[in-house]
């Protein structure tokens, strides 16, 4: 449960997993932050493929994390959005700021 | 007239974002919904039982009451109430992106119920308290 996350290539890779509500998006954010301010990713991507459940949180949590990329010129991507997930992005028009795919980037990594 | 109803009251912590919206999901079972019907109903109560530990009791904890009347073979209503601090504006609360917590709130509890939800109905008074109203509509796998 939480976050898992890899450094390739100036790219950051974040596996979220489990439920991200408030409670446990806390702990994630810290961790990808610590993550981002250490390797200055140029790309960063939040996996969501192992998400089974996401409320306005997970808004919180992508928007967070693309103003903190944005101050080391980084960008961010997100994908692997269930279809509930996506739903819930949808509503924040997210897709001006980062890139927003439906599909898992895991398979295709490891 | 209710048909069934479940009533329950948790303190205000964090780690009872998860149990809450689980079991009023759970309760709900019995009408046969679908996967994204309870999804909905899940993503709702989480943000309402969110605002109510975030912002009802921000510096404190206390009770969230929470009940789920089932009203008919299809339909659900999920009332969720605090003790807190209460909203000042409700209509400006409401509003998409308006938010009074930290950088890492979206604003966007509300607009999430709202369109998770068939009708969302507020009820506050500063220093008193706030009451969510969720009102569902289960059309189900069967019906
Ligand atoms: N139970 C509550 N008690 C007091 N204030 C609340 C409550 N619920 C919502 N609010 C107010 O309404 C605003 C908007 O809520 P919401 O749309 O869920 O966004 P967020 O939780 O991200 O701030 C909150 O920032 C807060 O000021
Ligand atoms: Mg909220």
């Amino acid at each position: 449960m939480g976050v898992k996350t890899e450094f390739q290539d100036d790219t950051l890779y974040c596996y979220l997993s489990g439920e991200i509500d408030h409670h446990q998006s806390f702990a994630i954010r810290l961790e990808i932050d610590d993550k981002i301010e250490n390797s200055r990713p140029k790309t960063t991507i939040l996996d969501f493929t192992d998400v089974t459940f996401m409320d306005s949180s997970g808004i919180g949590l992508v928007m967070g994390r693309y103003k903190l990329c944005s101050q080391y010129d980084g960008s961010l991507t997100v994908c692997g959005l269930s279809d509930s997930a996506y739903k819930v992005m949808k509503l924040a028009g997210l897709s001006n700021i980062a890139s927003i795919k439906k599909g898992g980037i895991k398979n295709e990594h490891k | 007239m209710n048909i069934n109803e479940f009533k329950m009251t948790v303190d205000s912590r964090s780690v009872n974002e998860g149990f809450t919206r689980t079991a009023v999901a759970a309760f709900t079972a019995q009408l046969d919904p679908t996967l994204e019907e309870i999804n909905d109903i899940k993503t709702a109560v989480s943000e309402a039982v969110t605002n109510c530990i975030v912002h009802g009791y921000k510096n404190s904890v206390g009770k969230i009451f929470i009940t789920v009347r089932i009203k008919s073979e299809s339909a659900v209503l999920i009332t969720i109430k605090d003790r807190g601090a209460g909203i000042e504006d409700i209509k400006k609360a409401r509003e998409p992106l308006f938010t009074t917590g930290g950088s890492d709130r979206a604003g966007l509890g509300f607009s999430v119920m709202e369109s998770f939800t068939d009708r969302l109905t507020v009820r506050s008074a500063v220093g008193r308290g706030t009451t969510v109203t969720l009102y569902k509509r289960i059309f189900g796998r069967a019906k």
